[in-house]
C-alpha cells in the first residue's frame, strides 16, 4: 500500500539467533519517513534486539535491514543516521548535562558557538534550561529521560530508536513525557521507532504499531485498527481485554454462526472460512452486551459473578456454562448486570473478530468431540431458563475433558496467524 | 562518633579502644620521627634537638643515589603494570573467550605466590634471556607483582559500569579509540589510580624481588638500608624515612581532600 521509496528503515527476511535461541524471526518490517511506530509486545520477544540491530549493535543472522534505502550490514554505529536513546539512558556520569548533549557535536567536530547554540535549542525543546552544569547524579528520572532524549537528537538523526523510554518512570510522570514526546516527534518529523511492552502507551502515541511474539510479527496496523481487527489471538489478547471463544465456524450468508462450547454465537463473515473451521470468536467487553431475552442467532448464557468498579466503568465477571469466565465493561450510569443473575449474552455480529485456527492440537481434540449431543444439552438447559442446571455439571463428561486440552492447547502461541504458524513449522522442521 | 545513646562508660572504652589502636599504629613512626631530630647517635635516649642528621643524609650520595633508583623503578613499573592492567581488565570484561576463567585464576598465583620463590623464578629467566640485571630487571619484576593489582582495582570499578554508555558514545558518532579514551577511560580512571598507588607503593618497599633482581649499580633504597642496618642504623636514615612518611602523609591528605571535594560537587544539587 506504501511505495519502497517511502521507506526509511526496511527490515527485509531478517532473522537473528543467538545460539540455539532463535529470537528474530523472518521479520519483514518498512518504516515510513516521518512516522511514529511503535514495537509492541512482552517482555522478552525480541524488542530490543530488533532496535539493536537497526542501531547497529548486533549484526542480524540473516536477511537484509535498509536505511535510506541502502543496506547497513557494513556500517558501525557511529556510521549509521539513526541515534537511540536507550532503556537505562545511558548517560555520561562523568560529564555535566551540557557536555552530555554536545557530546554527538563535538564527535562531529562542530564549531564551539555553534554547539552552545544548538545544545541550549535541544535543552529548551525537552525544557531543561539551566540544567547545563548538572551532572546526571543531580537529576531525576524525568530529567535524565530528558537529557537522554535531547542528547540523540541533537545530531538531527532520520530515525530515532527509542527503547522503552518512560519504563521506570512512575505512572504519572509517564503519562504526561508520552504527550510531550508526541509533539517532540511532531515538531521535529523525525521517524520514530518507539519499543514498549505497555500496550496503552503504543495506542496512544503511535501511527503504527507493530505487534511482535516470540520473534515474529503478528501485526503491522493502525492503533484502531490494531484494537478493532486483531489479526492473531496473541494481538486480541494482548491489546485491551478480549473474550475468546474457541469454535467451528459455518458461514451462512454475511454472518458466521459459531458453535462454541457454551453456545451458539454470531459473527461477521469477512470470507475465507470453511464450513467445520476451528475458529476462535474474539469480543471486547465494552461489545458484549446482556439481556434477559434470548437473542436471535446467540445461545449464550452467563451467571454474574462479581461486578467491579473501576472508576468510569464497571467490569463484570460472567460464569458461562462452558466454565469459562468472561468480561463485561459498563459505562458508570448505564445498566450493570446483577450479581449472582443469569442473562443472555449477545454482541453485533459487526463487533466480533473471527480468527483462523490452524492449531493441530485443538483441530484433533474437537474433531472426537460429539458436537450434536453437546449443544443438544445446552439447548435443553436454555429452554428450562435456569443457569444452575445448566452450569458446567451437565455438561458431558468429554466436552469437558476436551476443554481442558482445547485450552491447554489453545493457550500455546501456535495459535498464531496462518503465516506465522506455517513460519513455526518450518522452524520447528 | 558516639552515639547519643551510649552510656559514659561505653563511650570511654570506645575511645580508649580507639586510643590503643592509634598508638599501635603510629608509635613506631612517631619514634622515628623523633630520632631523626636527636643529637645522639645512639637512639637509646633523646639527648637534644638537632637537623644535623638531615645534612648528613643530604650528603651520602650512595643513600641518595639508591633513593633515586628506587623513584626510577617505582614510577617506570607503576606505568608500564596500570597500561598493561588496565587494558587487561577491560578486556576481561568485555569479551567472552575461551581460557577467560583461567587466565583469571592465573592471576591470583602471582599476588600468594612466596616472594622468595618469584624472585627466583624472575632472576633465572633474566639470566636465560640475557637481561642484564639492573634498573630494568627491577622495573619488568616489579611490574609483575604489580599487574595483578591493577587488575584487579580497575575491575571492580568496571563491575559497576554500565555498557550502554559505551554504546551510546558510539551511537552518537564515537569511533572505538574514542569511545575508549572518552568513556572508559575517565569512568575507569578512579580504578586505575587505586591500582597505580597500589603498586607505586609495593615498589617502592620491596625488598625481596629487588634482592634478586639488582644489579651492582642499582641498588634501591630498601636493599640500601637493610644493608646499613647490618653496622647498625644511623640517623641520617631516620631523617630521609621522616621525609618519606611527610611525603606519603601529604599525598594521602590532597588526595582524600580532592576526592571529598568532587564528591560534594556532585552531590550539591545547587547551580
Ligand atoms: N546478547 C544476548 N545473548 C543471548 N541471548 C540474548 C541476548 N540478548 C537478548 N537475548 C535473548 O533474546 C530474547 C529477546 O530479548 P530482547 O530483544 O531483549 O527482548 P525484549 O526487548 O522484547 O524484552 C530473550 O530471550 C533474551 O534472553
Ligand atoms: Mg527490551
Amino acid at each position: 500500500m506504501l511505495m519502497a521509496s517511502q521507506a526509511i528503515v526496511e527490515l527485509k527476511n531478517v532473522d537473528k539467533r543467538y545460539g540455539e535461541n532463535h529470537v528474530v524471526k523472518d521479520l519483514n518490517l518498512a518504516i515510513n519517513e516521518g512516522e511514529f511506530l511503535s514495537i509492541l509486545g512482552p517482555s522478552g520477544c525480541g524488542k530490543t534486539t530488533t532496535l539493536r540491530m537497526i542501531a547497529g549493535f548486533e549484526q542480524q543472522s540473516s536477511g537484509t535491514i535498509l536505511v535510506e534505502g541502502e543496506p547497513v550490514e557494513d556500517k558501525e554505529p557511529f556510521e549509521r543516521n539513526v541515534n537511540t536513546v536507550f532503556q537505562s539512558y545511558a548517560l555520561f556520569p562523568h560529564m555535566t548535562v551540557f557536555e552530555n548533549v554536545a557530546f554527538g557535536l563535538k564527535m562531529k567536530r562542530t564549531a564551539r558557538a555553534e554547539i552552545r547554540e544548538r545544545v541550549q535549542e535541544a535543552l529548551a525543546l525537552v525544557q531543561l534550561e539551566g540544567f547545563e552544569k548538572r551532572y546526571p547524579s543531580q537529576l531525576s528520572g524525568g530529567q535524565k529521560q530528558r537529557v537522554a532524549i535531547a542528547r540523540a537528537i541533537i545530531n538531527q538523526p532520520k530515525v530515532l530508536l527509542l527503547d522503552e523510554p518512560l519504563g521506570a518512570l512512575d505512572l504519572k510522570l509517564r503519562k504526561q513525557m508520552q504527550l510531550e514526546l508526541k509533539r517532540l516527534q511532531k515538531r521535529l518529523g523525525i521517524t520514530f521507532v518507539y519499543v514498549t511492552h505497555d500496550q496503552e502507551e503504543a495506542l496512544t502515541m503511535s501511527d503504527r504499531i507493530a505487534v511482535m511474539h516470540e520473534g515474529i510479527l503478528d501485526q503491522l496496523d493502525a492503533p484502531s485498527r490494531i484494537y478493532d481487527f486483531p489479526a492473531t489471538r496473541f494481538v486480541a489478547d494482548f491489546i485491551g481485554e478480549s473474550n475468546i471463544f474457541d469454535g467451528l465456524a459455518s458461514p451462512q450468508g454475511k454472518n458466521i454462526v459459531v458453535t462454541t462450547e457454551a453456545g451458539r454465537v454470531l459473527g461477521q463473515n469477512s470470507g475465507g472460512f470453511e464450513e467445520g473451521e476451528q475458529v476462535q470468536v474474539s469480543v471486547r467487553p465494552e461489545k458484549l452486551r446482556f439481556d434477559s431475552e434470548a437473542r436471535e442467532g446467540f445461545d449464550l448464557e452467563g451467571t454474574v459473578r462479581e461486578n467491579i468498579f473501576v472508576g468510569t466503568f464497571i467490569k463484570s465477571i460472567l460464569l458461562l456454562s462452558s466454565g469459562q469466565e468472561v468480561v463485561l465493561t459498563s459505562l458508570s450510569g448505564q445498566a450493570v448486570p446483577e450479581e449472582g443473575r443469569s442473562y443472555h449474552l449477545f454482541w453485533e455480529p459487526s463487533d466480533a473478530v473471527i480468527l483462523h485456527s490452524r492449531s493441530q492440537e485443538i483441530w484433533s481434540t474437537i474433531a472426537n468431540v460429539d458436537l450434536s449431543g453437546f449443544s443438544a444439552e445446552a439447548d435443553a438447559s436454555a429452554d428450562a431458563g435456569s443457569a444452575e442446571t445448566g452450569g458446567a455439571n451437565a455438561a458431558p463428561a468429554s466436552a469437558g475433558a476436551a476443554s481442558a486440552s482445547a485450552a491447554s492447547a489453545s493457550a500455546t502461541p501456535a495459535a498464531a496467524s496462518a503465516p506465522a504458524a506455517a513460519h513455526r513449522q518450518k522452524a520447528r522442521a | 562518633m558516639a552515639k547519643s545513646g551510649q552510656s559514659l562508660g561505653a563511650r570511654v572504652r570506645n575511645t580508649a579502644f580507639s586510643a590503643l589502636v592509634y598508638l599501635f599504629l603510629y608509635a613506631p613512626i612517631a619514634v622515628i620521627v623523633l630520632f631523626s631530630f636527636n643529637t645522639s647517635r645512639r637512639n637509646i635516649v633523646f639527648e637534644g634537638f638537632t637537623l644535623d642528621w638531615y645534612g648528613v643524609m643530604a650528603g651520602n650520595t650512595q643513600l641518595m643515589d639508591s633513593l633515586v633508583n628506587t623513584l626510577i623503578v617505582a614510577s617506570c613499573s607503576t606505568l608500564l603494570s596500570v597500561i598493561i592492567g588496565s587494558l587487561a581488565a577491560v578486556g576481561m570484561y568485555r569479551y567472552r573467550f575461551r581460557g577467560r576463567a583461567a587466565i583469571d585464576a592465573l592471576l591470583y598465583i602471582p599476588v600468594v605466590i612466596p616472594e622468595v620463590v618469584l624472585g627466583i623464578a624472575l632472576l633465572s629467566v633474566f639470566s636465560l634471556a640475557n637481561v642484564p640485571l639492573g634498573l630494568l630487571s627491577m622495573i619488568i619484576a616489579h611490574a609483575t607483582f604489580s599487574i595483578p593489582f591493577v587488575v584487579f582495582t580497575v575491575r571492580a570499578r568496571l563491575s559497576g559500569f554500565d555498557a550502554s554508555t559505551e554504546e551510546a558514545a558510539m551511537d552518537l558518532g564515537a569511533n572505538r579509540l574514542q569511545v575508549f579514551s572518552r568513556i572508559t577511560v575517565p569512568l575507569i580512571a578512579p580504578g586505575i589510580g587505586a591500582g597505580a598507588m597500589l603498586a607505586f607503593t609495593l615498589s617502592i618497599d620491596d625488598i625481596i624481588i629487588s634482592f634478586f633482581t639488582t644489579g651492582a649499580t642499582s641498588m634501591t633504597f630498601p636493599l640500601k638500608v637493610m644493608e646499613m642496618v647490618r653496622s647498625g642504623v644511623s640517623p641520617d636514615v631516620y631523617a630521609l624515612s621522616t621525609i618519606i612518611i611527610l611525603v606519603t602523609f601529604a599525598v594521602v591528605v590532597t588526595s582524600q581532600a580532592i576526592r571529598y571535594r568532587h564528591q560534594k560537587g556532585q552531590e550539591h544539587t545547587g547551580t
